[in-house]
C-alpha cells in the first residue's frame, strides 16, 4: 500500500510518499520533500503569510514528490494530512489540498495528529519498540509513553514550547532564521564558554520555560546584545582576560540557554523513564536534531543502562512522510476520515488519538 | 550501548559499609533498591544492624554542565533535608533525616581513582567520581575545580509498598472482573472500588497535611506515595485517622528531591495538578476517581478552598498552551 502525506502545521510544508509492502516487510520512503518559509532575522512567521507560502508551493511539491517516487496518482491508496495541532491558517492549506486531491483522484482521506506522526516516524526509522518519547519542537514539548491504546502525556511544558523559547531568543539576538533559528543558536553555542545563571524550572515531569526566556532576554538587553549585529560585535567575541568581570557574549548566552533548557528536558525524560520503568528513549521533533541535546540524552540513557534513539533532520523536522506513515497505519487499521470530517484544528492533544494499530 | 549497568561506586563513608549478614560470616554489600531519576536508593542500617535506613545518593550527572549540576544537587539535597526536618516537626508522615552530605567534593581533594564502574559495590578506595568517571572523559575535565561529586542523604526506612503498585494491582483485577457477570464478583469489585476511593481520599488528606505544614512536594506521583501498614492493635496515633478499613495502613510521602517551602496557592495548585496528571498517565482507569483525592484535600486544612480554585486556572493553562504550534 502507498500513502501520500501532507504536512503544513507550522512554517514547513512537507510532502512524503511511503510504501508498505504487501508482504509485511519494512516500509520504504519513496519521496520526502519539504519547503520552509523563512523570515528575515528578528521576525517570526505570521500565520497569514505562512499560509500564503504553503498555498504557493503545495502543487509544486506534490508533483515533485510523485516524480521522486515514480508513482502516479493511481498507485496511491490514501491521502493523509495533518489535522492538528498547529497554526490555523497554515493547517488549512494542507487540509484543502488533501480534500482537492481526494476528489480529483477518488482516494480516501486520513486526518493525522501531528504529534502521533512524529512518534510513529521515529519508531519506524529507529526500530525502537516501546520507548519513552521526548517530543520537542517549536510548538510542543511533551514526554510521552504508550499505554493501553493511547500515547499518554507524562510531562509537558506548562507555558511555551522549548523550540518557541529558542526561536524567540534568536529573534531577540537577530540570529538568522535560515535554515532554522535553533540550528544557528546551536552553532553559536559551540563558541560559548561561560554559563550564566538562569532559572531552572522543573515541576515533577512538567517544565516551565517562559521565565527562562524573560531572564535571558533581560540579560541580552542588559549587555546590549539584542538587535541587529554590527561588525564590531563579531570581533569582540573574545572574552576579556579576567574571567570574573567578563561580559557574556552572544555565544555565552546561547550556550547557557541550551545547557539549561536541555538539562531540564533530559531530567524530566529520565524521571518518566524511572517512573514507567523503561530503558529506551526516543527523541522526535525539530529540536530533536540538536546534537547537544542528543549527546546529553545519550549520556543519561547510558547511565541508566538504556539506549537512545534519535533521527536526523530529514525525519526530526516536520515532514510529509511522517504524516503518510501514521496515516497509513490508521488506514490499515480501518479508520479513514470521511470528507465531511476532514477538518483541521489548532488544538488536538496527543492522548486524544485512539491508537488502534498497536497492542 | 547494551552493556549491563553497574551503579557507580558508593561515596565515603559508605564505600566500606556493608550490611552485616547475621547468618553467615561473609558480609553482603548494600542493596540497591531503585535507580530513580536523580538518585540511587540503597537499603542499609543506621547505628545498629537492626535499624534499617534508606541511603539516597545523588551522583553527579555527567550530562549536565558541571556548574549547573553542582548548583542543583546541592540546592536539592539541602531543600530535601530542610523540608523533611520541618515536616517531621509538624507531625506529617515522612521519613526522618539521619544524616546528610551536600557536597562530596568539598571535604577532600579529589583523588581520581579511575577504577571504572566494574566493581559497583567494591570495597576499594574509589571516590565515586560520578558516573562519567572512567568513561568518555567528557567536558567535566576542564572545570574540575568547580564540578561537584554528588551528595547523599540518609533517612529513616519506610516499610510498605508504593501506591503505584496498589493501583496497578487494582486495575489489573478490574480487567479480569469485566468478563464475569457474576454478581458476587461485582459486589467484590464494588467493595474494592470503595476501598480505592477511601485510599484516594487519604492521599488528599496527606497532601493537605503537607501543604498545611508549608511545604510543596514538587513531584507528586504514585511512585512517591507509600502505604505503610499500621502495626496491628495499635491505631495510628497522630494526624490522619484511618477511615474505612483499618488494615489499609498509613500514607507516607517520600522523595522530597524537588520539594520547596512555600505557602502560595499557585505552588500548591501545581502540586495537585502534577499528581492529577500522574494519575491520568500512569493509572488511566483510576483517573475518573481523582475527585476523591480532591475531596480529601478540600477538608484537610483551611486554605484548601482557594488552592482548588487556583487548580482550575492551572489546568486550563497546561492543557491549552500545549496545543499551539
Amino acid at each position: 500500500m502507498i500513502a501520500i502525506g501532507l504536512e503544513s502545521s507550522a512554517n514547513k510544508l512537507g510532502v512524503g510518499i511511503i510504501l508498505h509492502p504487501d508482504d509485511g516487510s519494512t516500509p520504504q520512503v519513496l519521496a520526502n520533500v519539504r519547503h520552509t518559509y523563512v523570515t528575515p532575522p528578528g521576525e517570526g512567521f505570521l500565520p497569514k503569510d505562512t499560509a500564503r507560502h504553503h498555498r504557493a508551493w503545495v502543487v509544486k511539491l506534490v508533483k515533485k514528490a510523485l516524480r521522486d517516487a515514480r508513482v502516479t496518482p493511481r498507485d496511491i491508496d490514501c491521502i493523509c494530512f495533518t489535522k492538528g495541532p498547529g497554526m490555523g491558517a497554515p493547517l488549512q492549506s494542507a487540509a484543502i489540498t488533501a480534500r482537492m486531491l481526494s476528489l480529483l483522484w477518488g482516494k480516501e482521506l486520513v486526518g493525522v495528529n501531528h504529534c502521533v506522526g512524529h512518534i510513529e516516524m521515529g519508531r519506524l526509522i529507529t526500530g525502537s519498540t516501546n520507548p519513552v518519547v521526548l517530543y520537542v519542537s517549536g510548538g510542543n514539548t511533551q514526554v510521552i509513553a504508550y499505554s493501553s491504546q493511547r500515547y499518554r502525556i507524562f510531562g509537558e511544558t506548562l507555558d511555551i514550547a522549548v523550540g518557541n523559547c529558542l526561536d524567540r531568543f534568536a529573534r531577540t539576538l537577530h540570529i538568522s532564521n535560515d535554515p532554522a533559528p535553533g540550528y544557528n543558536i546551536e552553532q553559536l553555542a559551540k563558541k560559548g564558554k561561560t554559563l550564566v545563571d538562569l532559572p531552572y524550572t522543573v515541576k515533577g515531569m512538567d517544565i516551565s520555560m517562559s521565565g527562562i526566556l524573560a531572564a535571558i532576554d533581560g540579560l541580552a538587553v542588559q549587555y546590549g546584545l539584542n538587535g541587529p549585529w554590527n561588525d564590531e560585535d563579531e570581533t569582540q567575541n573574545t572574552p576579556a582576560s579576567d574571567e570574573e568581570n567578563a561580559r557574556p557574549t552572544r555565544a555565552d548566552l546561547c550556550f547557557s540557554l541550551q545547557e539549561t533548557v536541555y538539562s531540564m528536558l533530559v531530567e524530566i525524560t529520565e524521571r518518566a523513564m524511572a517512573h514507567v520503568g523503561s530503558k529506551e528513549v526516543l527523541i522526535v521533533g525539530g529540536v530533536g536534531c540538536n546534537e547537544r541535546l542528543q549527546e546529553m540524552m545519550g549520556i543519561m540513557a547510558r547511565d541508566r543502562g538504556g539506549t537512545l534513539h534519535a533521527t536526523d533532520e530529514r525525519f526530526c523536522i516536520d515532514n510529509g512522510i511522517m504524516i503518510a506513515q501514521a496515516g497509513l497505519l490508521a488506514y490499515k487499521a480501518g479508520v479513514p476520515t470521511p470528507l465531511k470530517e476532514s477538518t483541521c484544528t489548532q488544538r488536538f492533544r496527543t492522548d486524544d488519538v485512539f491508537v488502534k494499530w498497536r497492542d | 550501548m547494551t552493556t549491563t549497568y553497574h551503579p557507580p561506586p558508593l561515596p565515603p563513608p559508605f564505600h566500606h559499609t556493608l550490611t552485616p549478614n547475621l547468618t553467615t560470616t561473609s558480609p553482603i554489600p548494600m542493596e540497591l533498591i531503585t535507580q530513580g531519576a536523580e538518585a540511587h536508593l540503597y537499603k542499609t542500617t543506621y547505628l545498629s544492624p537492626a535499624t534499617p535506613a534508606a541511603l539516597k545518593i545523588r551522583p553527579a550527572k555527567p550530562y549536565r554542565h558541571p556548574v549547573l549540576d553542582r548548583r542543583l544537587t546541592r540546592q536539592r539535597v539541602l531543600q530535601e533535608a530542610r523540608c523533611l526536618v520541618r515536616l517531621v516537626r509538624e507531625g506529617v508522615s515522612v521519613p526522618g533525616v539521619l544524616a546528610v552530605d551536600w557536597d562530596l567534593n568539598s571535604n577532600s581533594n579529589s583523588n581520581s581513582n579511575s577504577n571504572s564502574n566494574e566493581n559497583g559495590n567494591g570495597n576499594e578506595n574509589s571516590r565515586g567520581e560520578g558516573q562519567g568517571e572512567g568513561n568518555t572523559g567528557s567536558e567535566d575535565n576542564g572545570t574540575e575545580a568547580k564540578a561537584g561529586n554528588g551528595a547523599w542523604i540518609l533517612m529513616e526506612w519506610i516499610e510498605g509498598i508504593a501506591l503505584k503498585e496498589v493501583f496497578r494491582g487494582w486495575e489489573a483485577s478490574l480487567k479480569d472482573n469485566n468478563r464475569d457477570e457474576n454478581t458476587a464478583e461485582e459486589q467484590a469489585a464494588a467493595a474494592a472500588e470503595e476501598r480505592v476511593k477511601a485510599l484516594l481520599r487519604k492521599i488528599g488528606v496527606a497532601v493537605g497535611g503537607l501543604h498545611r505544614a508549608g511545604v510543596v512536594h514538587g513531584d507528586l506521583t504514585t511512585s512517591n506515595l507509600m502505604l505503610r501498614p499500621t502495626p496491628s492493635g495499635q491505631q495510628s496515633g497522630k494526624g490522619e485517622k484511618v477511615e474505612g478499613d483499618g488494615d489499609e495502613g498509613e500514607i507516607v510521602l517520600i522523595d522530597f528531591g524537588l520539594a520547596s517551602q512555600s505557602i502560595q496557592d499557585e505552588d500548591r495548585a501545581v502540586d495537585l495538578y502534577v499528581l492529577e496528571r500522574a494519575f491520568g498517565s500512569t493509572h488511566p482507569r483510576t483517573e475518573r476517581l481523582f475527585g476523591e483525592v480532591l475531596e480529601g484535600y478540600r477538608g484537610s486544612y483551611r486554605g484548601a478552598g482557594s488552592v482548588m480554585k487556583r487548580l482550575e486556572d492551572v489546568r486550563m493553562r497546561g492543557r491549552k498552551r500545549s496545543m499551539l504550534g
